[in-house]
């Protein structure tokens, strides 16, 4: 038995690997007991992982490439041996701004470059009539919402930082940000949108798979000094987070994987909701549309576990883009070096696998390529990366 | 310490005792300008309205990724902030985080001047903590007192006992049980209800 471990994460449905692997045991059938501490903001979380209040956390993973490259905070190398959740965050909008979207639109609602295009147009719109920026809510400055945010509306040439007012919202405050008319949209990952659409105040206009079929979402992150000190920790935890990954994703044992996650002290939502992520079958309006997707949120499938650092790169990519990071060699090397997939494989005593990992599917712009970022963010008309 | 040299610093905290014994703790130390917000809405324009130097944040406000935007655009639009918490500075950070407290400093305040700030806050936070702590354990005691006298009234008056003899049949078998005085009594409470 090692000594007791503490793990920081975040109230949300991709935290399902590790709060599963905690109450289901799996974690101490590895020999590990975890004490999990659920905190209320990601700035909390990342210091106190990088100050060494807890062992590991539930990390967004661009804060912990952020943390590696010393971006807004102090500087803590941080690396990633397992990858929480692929996608499982949707963009939800007022019915006012659906109704005007609606309006606008040239083509599929759910086409992700038909419903930015309409953006487009409503922004053309509103500022003809002297209006107020729309408002979106995202999580974090270095969050894939936030990211994911850009990359649609961008597509259609909305600058994210000229056309609209992208604003920072804690999670729980997005609802009554909605509600109450502060934000006309947001993006962020389960059980809010849901839960917004259950109050009748939003609807989810797209899931994130349909702007990115698969990028990566939240690691478990530990620092990297611990990491070196701790291999064999290291390995017991992505062991029992991958049993963990694999319980979920089994249709059979959905129901409790939802009841282990809504407890009060985990996530504290209706099992129900929960279960509607797990499954990938969402409530979009509050009519009582449903949408169903397979690749809403993975936790265990397409190798949703191994950490890609072709996903670091892209995610660092996005720094650069919006001017958060310049554009170094280095930079891109320690972006990579944040996802450790040799880690997990070794720990999961398999051999790499053979097959390329699963590329973005991006709906605008080339394919990306981690070795010309540069040359990969040529090709997009709205940026900040050399201004 | 005169007004201009004091430096403006702002407190987000939504518990009103722990703003007021921070705020109060600053001004002995001679800081005169201290503002405290407690409205989390509209956060960022009352910021920017007082335009501090120095915010001081209880750490589980779950706006704290709010304040780190701030810093994020305001670099952006070339506004002269930065984060005080460098390298050097983790010994700080590290007290300050323990203690439940997150300061973001503006830039060009020298850290000379922000160390004091830092230190005092940590020690008010944690004596903050302790008067937490201790009032919450006079509140179980209180209720455990209430309780126990509930109890005590059961078994007076369903087996004849006195008001001593009550008590210890009480504690006795608390001691036997391995549990506390408290919980045998709510047991008894709980089973006396359920038997009316």
């Amino acid at each position: 038995m090692t000594a007791p471990l503490r793990i920081g994460f975040i109230p949300l449905v991709d935290a399902a690997a590790l709060i599963v692997a905690v109450d289901k045991g799996f974690a101490a059938a590895e020999g590990l007991d975890i004490e999990l501490v659920r905190e209320v903001s990601w700035s909390n979380v990342r210091d106190k992982l990088n100050i060494g209040l807890f062992d590991a956390a539930h990390l967004l993973a661009p804060v912990a490439i952020a943390s590696s490259l010393g971006l807004g905070h102090v500087k803590v190398p941080i690396v990633a041996p397992f990858n929480l959740g692929i996608n499982g965050n949707a963009i939800t909008v007022s019915p006012a701004l659906l109704a005007a979207l609606t309006e606008a639109i040239d083509g599929d609602r759910f086409d992700p470059m038909a419903t930015a295009k309409a953006l487009a147009r409503v922004v053309a719109k509103r500022r003809k009539a002297g209006a107020e920026p729309l408002t979106f809510g995202m999580t974090f400055p270095f969050s894939t919402h936030n990211y994911q945010l850009r990359f649609w509306m961008a597509a259609a040439g909305v600058d994210p930082d000229e056309d609209v007012r992208l604003v920072v919202l804690p999670p729980p405050y997005m609802v009554d940000s909605l509600k109450s008319g502060h934000v006309d949209a947001f993006c962020v990952g389960a059980p809010w949108n849901s839960i917004a659409v259950d109050l009748g105040v939003g609807h989810i206009l797209h899931f994130v798979s349909d702007i990115l079929v698969h990028a990566a979402e939240k690691v478990l992150a530990v620092r990297q000094t611990w990491a070196d000190k701790n291999p064999d920790v290291v390995a017991a935890l992505v062991r029992a987070a991958e049993k963990a990954a694999v319980f979920i994703e089994h249709p059979e044992n959905r129901t409790e994987a939802a009841r282990i996650l809504a407890q009060p002290e985990r996530i504290g939502v209706d099992a129900e909701v929960v279960q509607r992520t797990l499954d990938g079958r969402l409530k979009i309006s509050p009519d009582g549309t449903f949408r169903e997707s397979g690749r809403y949120l993975l936790v265990g499938r397409e190798g949703a576990g191994r950490p890609d650092p072709v996903q670091a790169a892209w995610l660092y990519a996005q720094m650069v883009r919006w001017g958060q990071a310049p554009l170094t060699p280095d930079g891109v090397k320690t972006a990579m070096a944040v996802f450790r997939p040799e880690l997990c494989d070794a720990a999961l005593g398999r051999p790499q696998p053979t097959e390329a990992p699963a590329p973005f599917g991006a709906f605008a712009g080339p394919a990306f390529d981690p070795d010309d970022i540069s040359g990969h963010l040529e090709a997009f008309a709205v940026g900040r990366w050399k201004t | 310490m005169s007004a201009e040299q004091s430096p403006k610093i702002v407190i987000v905290d939504e518990s009103p005792i722990r703003a007021a014994i921070l705020q109060e703790g600053l001004r002995e130390a001679g800081f005169t300008q201290v503002v405290h917000i407690s409205e989390m809405q509209s956060l960022l324009a009352r910021i920017y309205a007082v335009d501090p130097d120095i915010i001081l944040i209880d750490l589980e406000n779950p706006s704290r990724d709010v304040l780190e935007a701030m810093f994020q655009v305001s670099r952006a639009v070339k506004r002269p902030i930065a984060m005080f918490v460098d390298q050097s500075d983790s010994a700080s950070i590290q007290a300050s985080v323990e203690a439940g407290v997150s300061a973001y400093i503006v830039d060009g305040l020298k850290k000379e001047r922000i160390k004091p700030i830092l230190d005092l806050c940590v020690s008010r936070f944690n004596a903050f903590a302790k008067l937490q702590e201790e009032l919450e354990r006079t509140k179980s005691q209180l209720e455990d007192r209430k309780i126990i006298e509930k109890a005590k009234g059961i078994l007076m008056r369903v087996k004849g006992l006195n008001e001593d003899e009550a008590y210890v049949l009480l504690r006795s078998t608390a001691m036997r049980e391995k549990k506390k005085i408290g919980e045998i009594a709510q047991s008894i409470i709980t089973a006396s209800e359920m038997l009316k």
